[in-house]
């Protein structure tokens, strides 16, 4: 019992990291511009079909095509913003709510009909490590070490740098940012780039240790959905987080109970904190 | 009040024009792919008109059930063509039948089977109805033919319930679901009869439910213990919480699976986590030849299989066992798929040549196309072909079950030159090669 | 209601386009155009109840498929395990949704703008995979039903005509319904919380219990026809009862043809649901349904927000009597 326990919150946690990269980009453009992307899933989904078209195509090592795939994350975010958000950006919630999500079918439109919904497979193996009790496939080790990368990076890009403390300042109040002299209109496509970013990166962590489809992104969607607002929408350190909570909460459940089992208390969980405490665990921003 | 009225009138005309363009325009497209019809034969003043059958179907041409379909479409095709390259049949009227197939893509999706065989049935005038692959599919579409009142032939289904609900002419071509795992219980128990923990992980589905739940039974009764039993979602990537509920169940053997992407991604992921099971029998994947991508860990894997190449189907056995034996021997078989396709087949294509076989044969028998003569004929069916046994259920709570035919086991193993083949392993009497026993 | 609302040409418009479109299929007798103009009715009935949380309300609800799915299940329930006959089960389908909206009335109408969208989402989903658990139901499996059930309507083919009957019938009575808020007070408080809801609220409108009361009516219908669906289907599976995709197309439906009006959910389902015959057997163009879907949805929400029906009314003032 003990062993299984420890293998399977090891298991949670690795996988935790990714998620949490995933939903940092989610929370992120919410904290910036109050918008949800519910294009969030497709990009993730592009995301693994990128890394896989890279290191199928050109033999490229995965985590050697990973940059790539995040350089064409950020300017798709980009383009993505000019083209479908900009416009909306300040009408009610619900026009940004469905201009999102109407790029988000147009994704999974061209996908499907470019890929089908056949099953795809980087076939990458590493290897496992054998830590006592446990084995841990290299590649979730390594995902996991990429992820934690990230978010670092990303942390450092918000509070270290000057487009960061620009992004930080139209997140804080866009009106203030524009009278001090930021282009906040750019720093908005930037931070959306940056989202969407987060969101490529973490579709291509993914592949590399599960096959996908094109529709693949959806339940990562929801999941990100959910740490997001566990975490505090808007608040990319309580994404990261709460990325972690959820995988060891995947890990518990699936120890006492079948695991299949494990989305209803996902979700219930996820009604019950927009419930009781809608702000998540660490606070986010209105 | 006229301005208003007239501005009435015409939203109503563009309202009407807008219901009419609501009637769906002819079908556009015909996507099939038939073979070329035998043409009409020589004109005689007393020969009544030959007659094209429509055999209407979906194929997961798309979609997670894309490499099993595929392989049951190639293999009626392959039917398709050889009959209607031999004349067609010949019916003691004179009347030449000829067939052409009608297919669309169901994109391994529930939906779009009952929308497509609805318009199959109404729009497309399909004399007969062939499954898609996979029980679930199948079983959307069978309501569908008995609610048109077409015969359909299943192939690639081996769910029972499907028969238990009371249809009259939906007949199955595989082996039903619950021997399926059944026999590899035998095959674990004759290798090693100190072995009693089974683990099973299956898909939640109709098909790897009704096995698994049937396997669980037979396995009790035989003595071993289910250490787990549990079900994974369709489509589930993770097979991770399972496998540590394996790990921690410590048992003898794991059984189970579902179809053929996650039973390849469960076998791949095994062996990633290097779990140290002694015996690994799994449902669909291992039988196609594709599984051997997986390279070290398909090794040792054992599968269930409705066909193989190697089996000892022929007309010496047909006379030994009391049956007719109707149509082309294995050895014909393969040899034709592989001239049409390229590949070797798998039992997948072997279910979709059968299915047009068992057709035929009826048709035949009855001597007639019409429905009810042809499901009286399928009714008295008891034969042997290349695929196997073929006799139906014909009581009213299990009218169409497949009761005559058998599944053989499969094992990957190396030849000489280390590559990965696939061995007969189960039956005894038709195996090709021993079992290797234990995996770990 | 009074008779004033009677005598709207825009109502007769409406009726009148439905009654063109319901009687076709019993015109030609065909049963191919009769399963088309059933999914037909189906979605028009879908964008009219959804249109009363979107469009009147200005509520966005992602998860509007979990009425459809849960009224479904149950109805198929009553029908196949507890041998009820089809209507009973039918009304018992849309009771068992219209109880789910309002405890959802209850817990999530008290969020607001996109926590509300998200949490319909999150609802959707739990109930799917409760149910997917749920071994009376048939968990992941479904529940299927004896081919003999068919026998006590008279045959499947009979059996299939009056499932058609009875969601032409729910159409037009959630079309009326939809006509009929909208010219009472009851719709003008709805109109004034999508406006502005604490404003609303200040003016003596009981948002929480307008809100709930809308969102029990949206329910009722899309619950009865799941359960009328599903018996014609013959069987159900928790993923064919939940799909998601379902949902978000029922919104775009709603934007393309208009929120908030009447005419606008139907003429977006009629063009929607064309397109998507067109595209179910083309092998080229199935899939590109959807992005023409995402791409119709887009220029709509950027450019003309109120659909076509909105922008009719706000280009030719004169036939808003008419275009309602």
């Amino acid at each position: 019992m003990a062993t299984q326990l420890l293998a399977s919150l090891v298991d949670g946690l690795l996988i935790g990291f990714v998620y949490g990269v995933a939903a940092m980009g989610l929370t992120l453009i919410w904290g910036v511009m109050r918008v949800i992307n519910l294009a969030h899933g497709a990009i993730m989904a592009l995301g693994m079909f990128g890394l896989y078209f890279l290191f199928t195509g050109l033999g490229l090592n995965p985590y050697l095509a990973l940059p790539l795939v995040a350089v064409a994350g950020l300017l798709s975010g980009i383009l993505m913003y000019t083209l479908a958000v900009q416009r909306v950006i300040n009408a009610p919630y619900l026009s940004t709510l469905l201009a999102t999500f109407s790029v988000n079918m147009m994704l999974i439109g061209v996908g499907t009909a470019v890929y089908s919904t056949s099953p795809y497979n980087v076939d990458f193996g590493l290897g496992s490590l054998a830590l006592g009790p446990l084995t841990l496939p290299y590649s979730r080790l390594v995902a996991a070490g990429v992820a934690v990368g990230v978010a670092g990076a990303l942390y450092f890009f918000l509070y270290r740098t000057a487009p960061g403390k620009a992004i930080r300042a139209v997140a804080n109040n866009r009106s203030a940012a524009e009278l001090m002299g930021i282009p906040s209109n750019r720093v908005l496509a930037l931070s959306f780039g940056l989202g969407v970013m987060l969101a490529a990166v973490a579709g291509g962590l993914i592949a590399t240790f599960f096959p996908f489809t094109i529709l693949s992104g959806n339940a990562y969607q929801l999941n990100s959905f959910v740490i997001s607002v566990l975490g505090g929408l808007g608040n990319p350190l309580g994404a990261l987080i709460g990325g972690l909570i959820l995988g060891l909460l995947e890990g518990l459940v699936s120890v006492f109970l079948p695991v299949n089992w494990t989305p209803v208390i996902e979700f219930g969980l996820f009604v019950l904190i927009l419930l009781v405490r809608p702000s998540g665990l660490f606070g986010a921003r209105r | 009040m006229s301005r208003k009225l007239s501005s009435l009138l015409s939203l109503l005309a563009i309202a009407s024009l807008l219901a009419a363009c609501a009637a769906p325009a002819t079908p556009t497209t015909a996507p099939a792919t038939q073979p070329p019809a035998a043409t009409a034969e020589e004109p005689q003043a007393t020969v009544p008109a030959p007659k094209t059958l429509v055999i209407g179907f979906t194929a997961s041409q798309t979609g997670s059930q894309n490499v099993a379909s595929t392989g049951q479409l190639k293999g009626l095709q392959l039917w398709m063509q050889q009959v209607n390259d031999a004349g067609g049949i010949k019916l003691a009227d004179g009347t030449l039948l000829t067939f052409e197939a009608k297919f669309y893509d169901d994109e391994s999706n529930k939906d779009r089977v009952q929308e497509l065989y609805t318009k199959l049935s109404t729009e497309d005038n399909a004399d007969y109805l062939i499954s898609p692959y996979s029980s679930g599919l199948a079983d959307a579409a069978a309501v569908i033919a008995e609610q048109y009142g077409k015969i359909m032939i299943t192939t690639g289904a081996a769910s029972e319930g499907t028969y238990q609900k009371g249809y009259t002419l939906v007949y199955q071509a595989y082996t039903a679901a619950g021997h399926y795992l059944t026999g590899a219980a035998d095959l674990l128990a004759s290798l090693d009869p100190s072995a009693k923990k089974i683990a099973i992980v299956h898909e939640n589905d109709k098909f790897s439910t009704d096995v698994c739940n049937a396997l669980k039974a037979y396995a009790e009764s035989q003595g071993y213990e289910v250490v787990l039993f549990e079900g994974y979602d369709t489509g589930a990537t993770d097979f991770a919480p399972f496998i540590n509920k394996i790990v921690a169940a410590a048992p003898d053997a794991i059984m189970g699976g579902g179809h053929f992407a996650d039973g390849s991604t469960f076998a791949k992921q095994l062996f990633d986590k290097g779990v140290q099971a002694k015996f690994i029998s799994l449902l669909v994947a291992p039988p196609e030849p594709k599984f051997a991508e997986l390279g070290d860990a398909a090794f040792g894997i054992v599968g269930p299989s409705q066909w193989e190449p190697l089996v000892g189907y022929s007309p010496e056995a047909a006379q030994a066992a009391g049956v007719e034996f109707y149509g082309l021997t294995v050895a014909e078989f393969v040899s034709a798929y592989k001239a049409a396709y390229d590949a070797d087949p798998s039992y997948h294509g072997a279910g979709g040549y059968a299915a047009g076989l068992i057709l035929q044969r009826a048709i035949e028998a009855a001597g007639s196309y019409e429905t009810d003569k042809v499901s009286a004929a399928l009714d008295a069916i008891d034969m042997m072909s290349f695929f196997g046994r073929t006799k139906f259920d014909t009581s009213a709570e299990n009218h169409g079950l497949q009761i005559a035919h058998d599944m053989v086991y499969v094992q990957w193993q190396t030849d000489a030159a280390g590559a990965l083949v696939k061995q007969v392993v189960w039956p005894e009497a038709g195996k090709s090669a021993d079992t290797l026993y234990p995996l770990h | 209601m009074t008779l004033r609302t009677l005598r709207q040409p825009g109502l007769w418009l409406t009726l009148g386009i439905l009654a063109v479109i319901g009687v076709l299929a019993p015109a030609t007798g065909s049963a191919a155009l009769r399963e088309t103009m059933f999914t037909q009715l189906m979605f028009i009935a879908f964008a009219s109840s959804l249109n009363l949380m979107l469009g009147y309300t200005g509520y966005v609800s992602f998860g509007h498929i979990v009425f459809f799915g849960l009224g479904g299940y149950v109805g198929f329930y009553l029908l196949s395990a507890q041998h009820w006959p089809l209507a009973a089960a039918v009304v018992g389908g849309g009771l068992a949704a219209a109880l789910l909206a309002m405890l959802l009335g209850l817990s999530i109408l008290r969020l607001r703008g996109a926590y509300f969208a998200l949490a319909t989402i999150g609802i959707n989903e739990a109930v799917r995979a409760f149910i997917n658990n749920f071994e009376p139901f048939g968990g992941p499996t479904g529940m299927s039903l004896n081919f003999s059930v068919y026998k006590q309507y008279g045959g499947a083919a009979q059996a299939l005509w009056i499932t058609y009957y009875s969601v032409l019938a729910l159409t037009v009575a959630v079309v009326l319904l939809s006509f009929f808020i909208k010219h009472s007070k009851a719709g003008l408080g709805l109109i004034s919380i999508r406006e502005d809801e604490d404003a609303a609220m200040v003016m003596g409108v009981n948002a929480p219990l307008a809100k709930t009361r809308a969102f029990v009516l949206s329910a009722i219908v899309p619950g009865m026809i799941g359960a009328l669906f599903f018996f014609k289907n013959g069987n159900i599976e928790p993923a064919d009862a939940f799909r998601l995709p379902l949902s978000i197309e029922m919104i775009v439906m709603v934007m393309l043809g208009g929120q908030g009006t009447v005419l606008g959910p139907m003429l977006g389902a009629a063009t929607y649901q064309q397109l998507r015959i067109y595209l179910l057997t083309s092998p080229t163009f199935k899939e590109l349904q959807l992005v023409f879907a995402g791409l119709s949805l887009l220029i709509i929400i950027l450019f003309i927000p109120g659909g076509v029906v909105g922008w009719l009314r706000a280009r030719l003032p004169r036939l808003r009597g008419v275009l309602e």
